[in-house]
């Protein structure tokens, strides 16, 4: 694929013996989102979670095959994981903020990278809860608990601490699916403005949140990628009989 | 009937209960009643400010209490952070192996050691092998390896006690483990760790056995002037009027009780405070 910012290819997962990821071999496009949908325990998680090695703390997983991230294998010898991580960020299903003000919650990145300038962190600060589409919301609010903001918020929030250190990818596993429905409408209408500067990969349980919001979907089934296609294919004519059971509600 | 008997059992087993925690109770609130009556009376500036006279029989029990303080001061210096930081390790870092568990085990052991043992161990070791000799330094050091098992023992339940998506979302901004440690989980472990550095602060300041062959002296003419001094301490001094020296009055025996007892009841209670000061806070 032309423009792919991530190669995956021939890439297993395993937790202990169980193998989680099988095989899998998918090309994620820049710019785009990218969807990913399946029943529950098929692997979406983990392997959201392999493309920035956050899988790598649990005891006894392994990975095999390899993760091109801008031509570089991400699974290499010498990679520098917080690096990594800086650079493909990641939101939660549950809004997870620290105790701490708004404002120290977006600038937690910043604040261990040991910069310093006051005026730089408050720039930042802003511009990365301006592309959250919270900042009219806090901006009089900065210094209260995290914890008093709404739902919705929090889980903005949380995208907002993510922007904040200017990755070029974001993670979200199932980041709307705490929410209620405005909440929800709210996240999906900043992930279309977010897809202008980042790259986003989406696990969502929810099939018409995955057709409005994903450019393309990949369907995954028992750990293995069974279909990948362009979101309107996948949701009118798509090629496997399982993608079209599972997408039309027989099964998951 | 059935309804009778259930009643019943629920009436006796309620009691049982009450009279155990009453059996601990009343004890406590026995002894610090006896000691406030009788000692409260003792209690002036001259008593806490000034140096003991008439071979201890009169004046103050001033060096005891500076001894005590720094005591307490060097055995916290020493092990807050010894024990913080071997908690970190072996909560953050360590490998579930045979080492850690070892580790683990000699941690648990340690704190059931009697405390005479510990006093044993500093004569041998700081006394005698580093020739600290008799000395404050001597006494700080064996009453902070005495206290080092329960730094280290609060101090990984307030690790364990920090929510674990902290750490994750840390992780997932890029941070090494040690800025994490520092900066998500550290902070909020805080509250607990001090709990535990203050509790620790009351036993050291209690106990006798550590400090008798390290560093405690009968009777100082001068307050110490350096880490290599003697120093007289309040549990040893209260220990020595009570049993060598005759005819004391009695309400400086219960004066000096009054002291230890109110320094470490105050030590327990701002530890309480602390606690649940910041657990009002939510997270
Ligand atoms: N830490 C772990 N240790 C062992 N097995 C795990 C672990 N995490 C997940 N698994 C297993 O791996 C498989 C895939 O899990 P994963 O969380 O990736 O699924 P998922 O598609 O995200 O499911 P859901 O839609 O319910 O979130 C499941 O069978 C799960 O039980
Ligand atoms: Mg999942």
């Amino acid at each position: 694929m032309k423009n792919a910012k991530i190669n995956v290819s021939k890439f297993n997962f395993y937790y202990g013996d169980s193998r989680v990821l099988k095989d899998i071999t998918i090309d994620i496009p820049e710019n785009r989102v990218t969807g990913i949908i399946g029943p529950s325990g098929c692997g979406k998680s983990t392997f959201l979670r392999s493309l920035n090695r956050m899988n790598d703390v649990i005891l006894g997983s392994r990975a095999e095959g390899s993760v091109m991230l801008d031509g570089r294998d991400i699974y290499g010898r010498d990679v520098d994981v917080a690096g990594l991580r800086r650079k493909v960020g990641m939101v939660f299903q549950k809004s997870n903020p620290f105790p701490k003000s708004v404002f120290e919650n977006v600038a937690y990145g910043l604040r261990i990278d040991g910069i310093k300038d006051k005026y730089f962190i408050e720039e930042r600060v802003e511009r990365s809860l301006r592309d959250a589409a919270l900042w009219s919301e806090v901006k009089d609010r900065l210094r209260d608990n995290a914890f008093e903001l709404s739902g919705g918020q929090q889980q903005r929030l949380c995208i907002a601490r993510a922007l904040a250190i200017e990755p070029e990818i974001l993670l979200m596993d199932e980041p709307a699916s705490a929410l209620d429905p405005t909440a929800t409408l709210k996240i999906e209408e900043l992930i279309q403005e977010l897809k202008k500067k980042y790259t986003i990969i989406i696990v969502t349980h929810n099939m018409q949140q995955a057709a409005r919001v994903s450019d393309l979907t990949a369907f995954f089934m028992l750990g293995e990628l069974v279909e990948y296609d362009i979101t309107s294919i996948i949701f009118t004519k798509p090629s496997k009989k399982l993608t079209e059971d599972y997408i039309t509600g027989r099964f998951g | 009937m059935t309804n009778l008997t259930v009643n019943l059992k629920e009436k006796i087993g309620f009691g049982a209960l009450f009279l155990a925690t009453m059996a601990v109770v009343v004890p406590v609130l026995c002894i610090i009643w006896l000691i406030v009556t009788r000692g409260w009376s003792a209690i002036s500036w001259e008593f806490l400010f000034t140096m003991p006279r008439d071979g201890m029989r009169a004046g103050g029990i001033f060096p005891a209490i500076v001894g005590t303080f720094y005591l307490v001061l060097g055995s916290v210096a020493f092990s807050l952070p010894v024990g913080v930081m071997a908690a970190i390790y072996l909560n953050e870092y360590a490998k579930d192996n045979f080492l850690t568990r070892m580790i683990n085990l000699a941690i648990i052991n340690l704190s059931g050691v009697s405390s005479v043992v510990y006093g044993l161990f500093g004569l041998s070791l700081f006394v005698v092998f580093f020739r600290f000799g008799v000395s404050i330094i001597s006494g700080s050091l064996t009453l902070g390896i005495m206290t080092l098992p329960v730094i280290i023992t609060t101090t990984r339940e307030a690790l364990r006690a920090v929510p674990k998506p902290f750490r994750e979302v840390s992780f997932s901004l890029g941070t090494t483990r040690w800025q994490t440690i520092r900066h998500a989980v550290l902070p909020f472990a805080l509250p607990g760790i001090l709990t535990g550095a203050i509790l620790s602060i009351g036993r050291a300041a209690g106990e006798t056995a550590p400090i008798l062959f390290t560093v405690a002296a009968f009777y100082l003419p001068n307050l110490p002037n350096s880490p290599f001094d003697q120093a007289m301490a309040l549990p040893y001094h209260l220990y020595i009027i009570s049993t060598q020296i005759p005819n004391i009055r009695l309400d400086y025996r219960y004066g000096t009780a009054l002291v230890l007892v109110g320094f470490v009841l105050i030590m327990n209670i701002s530890a309480i405070v602390v606690r649940s000061k910041f657990r009002k806070k939510r997270w």
